[in-house]
């Protein structure tokens, strides 16, 4: 029975990536996302390895002599207005917002899920307490929400992960309960509860292996939202502080010199775009693959 | 359903309010204060009551139109909220108008010719659209028109209609455009969902013009779901107005509260989250009061509803 389960999963994960395949598009996003995580590792790397010396000297070290100096052949992006190789710079960004973007969604992904399949599998007055006080936050717009809550709590890179995370749990709560609903009636639900399955074990083995397409392509669409918000709160100095590189920060110190040089307010929100778009397209093209129903 | 839930926003967001680190007494009256002093402040503003005690005091005022007084200047923050909201209602609406005047026609066309050309780049520049951030998008637009060509001012409202016109271009376009882009995408697949039914076949077999087939029978079946997508995106536009408010330094309620946010007001960002989230709940309540206009079948259903429901009581 079991060796069966597997292969029916490997021949749909399969079935799936053979559909993604096709999609150039949501391919090509998925590259472009892969070369950036990789890009954010190696970063994370370099610096352990020659103890920020790299980070240190390039990345936030200030040359205020060649500030704002436009794009050469030493510095493709140029510098910004404290001498800094925007090129560097942007390369050591990439971790913050990638990371960040998804550290916050891996977060309201778990309490979500546990709010949500809690909601959806016991139903009547927990479902009502759960889902209302998502209705509550759901009535709040995400970027007020998470402004609320890093004013009070303070700007700090945990406090900014706590306030998107916050933000998009109720999203999260809510796909998973509404396929909750439509699988915990069926048949091979009420075998396992036949055959003695405890009910965290019907909802983790059983509820939830069967809802993850919805909540893949949501947490795909999720981190793109979420790294749009962190760069937001960053431009409002609610975010990354600097001298940390980080896009929507380096757009925030950009705004006052954009007189004098126009790169340094093009290429960081450039770099912002090609992230989004990247994973907007993969997301697109993972919900075509893992349901083909729903193309039009 | 809405009171509860807005009874449950104003209790969350002054939970959160109520976390900020700090003494609300210190900020308002300085460093140099005495202790006997702060601690009078502190009974003053009720700080030595429990937080529920708080909350419902708060409420009670809410209800009157009092948001209490703001730390920074200790004028009435109902009064300045009240202030700036007309110029971000202003902002708002303008940024929707750009979103349904470019979306909804765009969305139609590439719907009508899909997988053309046209349909191709307009899926492609909407794609970009959704993924810009809208900060950038401002910087950009404000770059261009207004520092290298001069055409359009960058910074604040202008005076007059053709002023304040002119100084609404930018901030409206740099609001409305990742809506827009929404727009395009839901109006066209929305309509691909009406556009192969049988009943859009039976318009033009009876001889109507195309133009009267797509606005009477298609759009108007496939208007719904672009109102919903509309309504959801009011939220974020709430959100986007506080970035867009400080790029062009528009003197609206999103700049208010990141200014407030900046100087520890901490009654003055409650009471500007407050507003915005019950604005936002309105605006839901009145799209869900739209639909009931736009398809007379969710119409009949509250009638429906009505109906049995009486015929209960009388059984």
């Amino acid at each position: 029975m079991k060796t069966a389960d597997a292969k029916k999963q490997r021949t749909l994960s399969a079935e799936t990536w053979r559909r993604f395949k096709k999609n150039k598009l949501a391919l090509s996003g998925m590259i472009v996302l892969l070369a950036l995580v990789l890009i954010a590792l190696s970063t994370i790397v370099i610096d352990l390895v020659t103890d920020n010396a790299i980070y240190n000297n390039k990345v936030i070290k200030q040359n205020l002599r060649l500030r704002l100096q436009g794009p050469s052949k030493d510095h493709i992006f140029g510098l910004d207005e404290f001498g800094r190789d925007i090129f560097m710079r942007m390369i050591w960004a990439v971790r913050y917002s990638l990371f960040m973007g998804t550290i916050a969604i891996a977060l309201s992904t778990i309490v979500g899920v546990i709010l949500g399949s809690i909601a959806g599998y016991y139903g009547k007055v927990t479902d009502n307490i759960i889902m209302r006080f998502m209705d509550v936050l759901l009535a709040i717009p995400s970027m007020l929400l998470a402004t609320a809550i890093v004013a009070a709590l303070g700007t700090s890179l945990t406090n900014v992960l706590i306030a998107i995370a916050i933000s998009y749990v109720p999203t999260f709560a809510r796909t998973v309960r509404a396929s909750v609903l439509t699988i915990k009636d069926q048949e091979f639900i009420e075998a396992a509860r036949a055959i003695g399955a405890s009910d965290l074990r019907i909802i983790f083995k059983y509820i939830l292996p069967n809802s993850m397409a919805p909540l893949i392509v949501q947490a795909t669409l999720g981190v793109a939202g979420a790294i749009l918000s962190i760069a937001g709160l960053s431009f409002l100095g609610l975010g990354i502080q600097p001298p940390t590189p980080e896009w929507g920060s380096m757009l925030s110190s950009a705004r006052s010199y954009i007189r004098e040089g126009w790169h340094i307010t093009v290429i960081p929100g450039l770099g912002i775009m090609i992230t989004i778009l990247a994973l907007n397209v993969m997301g697109d093209g993972l919900r075509d693959a893992l349901d083909p129903r729903l193309k039009n | 359903m809405m009171i509860p839930v807005l009874l449950g926003v104003t209790f969350i967001v002054f939970f959160i309010m109520s976390l900020t680190p700090g003494d609300p007494a210190a900020i308002i009256l300085g460093d140099q204060a005495s202790a006997e002093s702060l601690a009078q402040k502190r009974i003053e503003l009720g700080l030595d009551k429990p937080l529920l005690v708080r909350y419902a005091s708060y409420m009670g005022n809410l209800f009157r139109g009092d948001l209490g007084l703001s730390y920074r200047n200790q004028l009435s923050v109902a009064e300045q909220v009240w202030d700036k909201f007309p110029n971000t209602a202003i902002l708002a609406i303008a940024g929707i108008l750009v979103a349904l005047l470019i979306g909804i026609p765009v969305g139609i066309l590439s719907a009508k010719k899909q997988y053309t050309f046209m349909d191709n780049s307009s899926m492609v520049l909407s794609l970009i659209g959704v993924s810009m951030p809208n900060f950038w998008l401002g910087l950009l637009l404000s770059l261009l028109f207004a520092l290298k060509l001069g055409w359009l001012p960058s910074q604040g409202m202008g005076s007059g209609f053709f002023g304040l016109l002119r100084s609404l271009v930018l901030p409206a376009l740099t609001l409305g455009t990742g809506v827009a882009a929404t727009v395009v995408r839901m109006t066209r697949s929305s309509m691909l969902e009406v556009i192969r039914q049988d009943y859009i076949s039976t318009a033009r077999a009876k001889g109507i013009t195309e133009k009267q087939v797509t606005n009477k029978h298609m759009l108007k079946n496939a208007l719904i779901p672009i109102v919903t997508a509309v309504g959801l995106q009011f939220g974020h536009l709430l959100g986007g107005a506080m970035l867009t408010e400080t790029i062009f330094s528009w003197p609206g309620l999103g700049r208010l509260m990141v200014d407030s946010i900046t100087s520890k007001d901490i009654p003055m960002v409650l009471g500007a989250v407050i507003f915005m989230a019950v604005m936002f709940s309105f605006v839901n309540l009145l799209v869900d009061i739209l639909y009931a206009f736009l398809d007379p079948r969710i119409k009949s259903q509250y009638k429906g509803k009505k109906a049995a429901a009486k015929k209960e009581v009388f059984a």
